[in-house]
């Protein structure tokens, strides 16, 4: 039986004559040193490439990508279609890992050295590989033709409409139209189902090719140092002297880290579920606080906190000299020292990347700038701001949340983060510095002088007065030279 | 006798005649040159998408309903059908805007977008601001800025009064790049 499969398959490759160079390829020696788990990422990633391919088909064959239907048959996916919901999950987890595991495999790539001389070009594709990771995790977000989706592609769209003299070309080419529309949704589903994948594939390609003819890096050792004369002649004489066949001694630690992932993603999908759809793209529906998936929080975060002047050009420039600068990382250091004990510089960059990538992270998902739009009803004043308080000063905690002042101001840790707290306020302004704030503004705060009446400013500014938690005030010293201080609370 | 040229070591001082197939050659990519480019121009213009059709621009004027709607004095939300909705746009096609009646004919009429990444902001009447949910925009009752990263006031619509209903020309989503 066994010995009529072998001919048959006998058969098969002496026509298909794929077995010798596949065989070849699984045989090939490198260094013992790579058959370690610090190289498996990459294999990872390709491998949940492949799940993302599968499941995104198995999802074309629901999802409607039309905007008048999109939400709807995501909803279908979600509660409808027999495990629809866990595909949705399987390729939203998938996603996620999937841009993960590749900035691991990005970050190891790179301490290891494995950039330099004669891996420059597969280092350049890699890059290319990330941009085209998170496009698609972009256009994927799109697809998702919800709320969020819809005023994403509106953020996306300001960012484009900054660039100067195209800029109004270029929103019109993102959202196929003059306005965010059915066209916009279209536009993002060709990209996302075929273009993206198309140069997905083809660089995918091309990056795993280069890996196999220039052999796998070797574990770097300090003081080990690549020269362009000498590197591959090293690099053969230790894949000879030390070497181990690809298959199995390396590949089967890829194959292990691969099963564990996509049993990870299994479990997150199975665990969590699909991510969204949340409301209906209606944007006449405008109690919404848009945010983008995590993968773009960081820029969030970074477009509230960067002065008003910087926005513009770090957003248009920054991203260019960042990307242009990865691309350039082999060609500015393309020999020399591969071992991290001696380039300080990576290893500070690298930490530096990773330490703002999740700072920013982290205040994106808290958002400590967003005003809480609802905190003025939500929040009521504490109770212990209004004990013993005279009448005039309970009318102005009224003022206070009547006029929204908690959307930004928080009271015992409720309501906006935007402004300053307001728990200890009258420690830090005096009576006339409080006025002048809430009249005029400033320091980010709007001027309230046209929508507060007299007697509402005295009113509010007498109960922030009552606001020091039991601190030494705030006190002008030339003002108690002229006349006596009016409360003595 | 394809075969034969290919063993000759071709000596580039010698001008030789152009052979049958060096010309065919010449023919081939010229023809498939020239279908490229007039496959290329059209391809151009589609992806540039619907709307931009010239001389028409981007806008059109479109009703937002009699002015009773609108009373003195409040600034309310309105909506319209973008005027070149297509029938897959579903609910993306009823777009929002903030209509401000000051007196009489004197009308404010702004995007719903956030100057600063088009957010929509959120009218409150108590404070008389415009808030943004995103990054904290807050702007004056008169669409001026009055806090937070946008580095102007709120985009307005042209307005008119035709047969006491409020009209404005809207059509194209507003950013930095190109204001209503």
């Amino acid at each position: 039986m066994i010995e009529r499969l072998r001919a048959i398959g006998r058969w098969i490759d002496r026509r298909l004559q794929l077995a010798g160079p596949i065989g070849e390829m699984a045989r090939h020696r490198v260094p013992r040193s790579t058959a370690s788990w610090f190289y498996v990422f990459g294999s990872v990633t390709f491998v949940l490439f492949m799940l993302q391919i599968v499941t995104g088909i198995c999802l074309a064959f629901t999802y409607v990508p039309s905007g008048a239907e999109a939400w709807n048959s995501l909803q279908a996916l979600n509660h409808e279609v027999p495990a629809g919901w866990f595909l949705r999950g399987l390729h939203f987890w998938g996603s996620t890992f999937m841009v993960g595991v590749m900035l691991i495999h990005m970050i190891q790539v790179f301490l290891f050295g494995a950039f330099k001389f004669p891996r420059e070009l597969t280092w350049v594709f890699g890059v290319a590989l990330m941009l085209l990771t998170l496009g698609m995790a972009f256009s994927g977000q799109v697809l998702r033709f919800d709320q969020d989706a819809y005023w994403g592609i509106g953020i996306g769209a300001s960012i484009a409409g900054r660039i100067p003299l195209t800029g109004g070309t270029v929103v019109r080419l993102m959202l196929g139209g003059p306005i965010i529309a059915g066209d916009t949704l279209s536009r993002f589903f060709a990209a996302h189902v075929f273009i993206v994948p198309g140069l997905l594939f083809l660089c995918a390609g091309l990056h795993v090719w280069m890996v196999l003819k220039l052999g796998i890096n070797e574990w770097p050792m300090p003081g080990r140092v690549v020269t362009r004369a000498r590197y591959v002649q090293e690099y053969e004489e230790l894949t000879r002297k030390d070497g181990v066949p690809f298959v199995p001694d390396a590949f089967q630690r890829d194959l292990v880290a691969a099963g564990l992932a996509v049993l990870a993603v299994v479990a997150c999908a199975a665990l969590f579920g699909p991510f969204g759809p949340s409301g209906p793209p209606d944007p006449t529906i405008i109690q919404t606080v848009p945010k983008p998936d995590f993968f773009f929080l960081w820029l969030y975060g970074a477009l509230s906190l960067l002065p008003r002047w910087m926005e513009t050009p770090f957003v248009l420039i920054a991203p260019v000299v960042g990307i242009v600068l990865l691309f350039l990382i082999p060609f500015i250091s393309g020999v020399g020292e591969k071992h991290w004990t001696r380039r300080p510089i990576s290893v500070l960059g690298v930490l530096l990347a990773i330490t703002v990538f999740i700072t920013l992270t982290a205040l994106g998902s808290t958002s400590p700038w967003a005003p809480h739009m609802d905190a003025w009803t939500a929040d009521p004043t504490p109770a212990q701001y209004l004990v013993g308080r005279s009448p005039l000063e309970r009318q102005g905690a009224l003022v206070l949340q009547y006029k929204q002042c908690r959307n930004c101001h928080a009271l015992d840790g409720k309501g906006g983060q935007r402004g300053p707290a307001l728990d200890r306020v009258a420690t830090r302004l005096t009576r006339d510095q409080l006025i002048r704030q809430v009249l005029q503004g400033g320091g980010n705060m709007p001027s309230y002088g046209k929508n507060l009446r007299p007697p509402e400013v005295t009113a509010l500014v007498a109960f922030l007065e009552t606001l020091h938690g039991g601190g030494v005030r705030a006190r002008d010293a030339s003002r108690s030279e002229v006349h006596a201080p009016t409360t003595n609370r | 006798m394809d075969d034969d040229d290919g063993k000759k070591t071709p000596d580039k001082n010698v001008v030789r005649p152009p052979s049958r197939r060096g010309v065919l050659f010449g023919v081939g990519l010229a023809l498939n040159g020239i279908a490229g480019a007039l496959i290329l121009s059209p391809i151009v213009r589609y992806f540039l998408g619907r709307g931009r059709t010239p001389p028409k621009s981007d806008h059109e004027w479109i009703t937002l309903g009699p002015i009773a709607q609108f009373p003195e004095g409040e600034t309310r939300l309105a909506s319209y059908r973008n005027p070149f909705r297509t029938p897959g746009d579903g609910a993306t096609a009823d777009i929002p805007c903030w209509v401000r009646h000051i007196a009489a004919d004197s009308f404010q009429v702004f995007a719903i977008n956030c100057a600063h990444l088009g957010c929509p902001v959120r009218w409150f009447p108590q404070s008389a601001l415009f808030l943004c949910p995103c990054h904290g925009g807050a702007y004056y009752q008169d669409g001026s800025l009055a806090a937070g990263p946008p580095t102007r006031g709120l985009f307005e619509y042209k307005y008119k009064i035709e047969n006491g209903a409020l009209a404005i020309l809207a059509g194209r989503l507003p950013t930095l790049a190109e204001s209503p």
